[in-house]
């Protein structure tokens, strides 16, 4: 067990949440795929605070803490976008949504 | 660290992630995506960081898996299954962690053991919350007032005059 297979399965994790973000056509799949992202960025964050020297704040775990909050505000704006889009436009398929102005 | 326990919740945790960005069904596909957080929070278990484990179940399994799949729900009328899939997208995924795990491969100082270290209780995680992280932390709070409060404005509906 060494801190690089960890960061593999991190990268790992992170390469799939960039194809679920770039290959979706469905904009709640698009913020799935940046929520798997930010998952695999905390992965690493709690892994190197559990193999790095140590210090006397856990400043790994509070980072990934503080990213937990934040990434659950960004899903809750993104959801309401995706409502707000679909009563507009009437589709989440990000390939029909090509105007800005209604 | 265990070893086995490592590779069940890795190969658990890519599956469903692999599952939650292909499955063109998108309920089994918002599904995935919530097995997928146990299995992270697994990791974090397995590194000796279980609050932040929690929080993550609480969080995504509790609150954002519940909030995709009412947006699922209320978009319905559209489609019930995702149209087209681009494959340009699969190169884009492979050349980026070709390039990562040529990286890391490559780094010396990555392949290091744990060291050992005590345990990190809950009571620790406060203290340092309450002071060497206080701003932090009130920013946060902030930042997710405002963040709900504008949601709730997008989905507001506008009242016919």
């Amino acid at each position: 067990m060494t801190l690089s297979i960890f960061l593999i399965v991190s990268a790992a994790l992170f390469c799939v949440g960039l194809l679920a973000a770039l290959s979706r056509r469905h904009a709640i799949f698009i913020l799935i795929g940046i929520e798997m992202m930010l998952a695999a960025a905390n992965l690493n964050f709690i892994a190197f605070w559990r193999f790095g020297p140590q210090s006397p704040y856990p400043t790994g775990v509070m980072v990934a803490i503080f990213s937990i909050a934040i990434a659950a505000a960004e899903a809750a704006v993104g959801l309401a976008m995706v409502i707000a889009i679909y009563r507009h436009f009437r589709t989440t398929n990000v390939d029909q949504l090509n105007r800005l102005k209604g | 660290m265990n070893t086995v326990a490592f590779v069940v919740i890795a190969i658990f945790t890519l599956t469903f992630a692999l599952a939650a960005a292909t499955n063109p069904r998108l309920m089994h596909a918002a599904l995935s995506f919530a097995a997928m957080f146990v299995g992270i929070a697994g990791f974090f278990f397995l590194l000796g960081a279980e609050f932040v484990g929690l929080v993550q179940i609480f969080v995504y399994v509790g609150a954002v898996a519940v909030l995709i799949v009412f947006t699922i729900l209320l978009t319905r009328r559209d489609v019930e299954k995702d149209r087209g899939f681009n494959w340009s997208g699969v190169i884009v995924a492979v050349a980026v962690f070709a390039g990562l795990l040529w990286a890391i491969v490559n780094t010396a100082s990555v392949s290091v053991a744990p060291p050992i270290v005590k345990a990190l209780i809950v009571k620790q995680i406060g203290e340092a919350l309450m002071t060497h992280y206080v701003w932090p932390l009130l920013c946060v709070g902030v930042l997710l007032t405002a963040a709900l409060i504008g949601a709730l404005v997008l989905v507001m509906e506008d009242k016919p005059q």
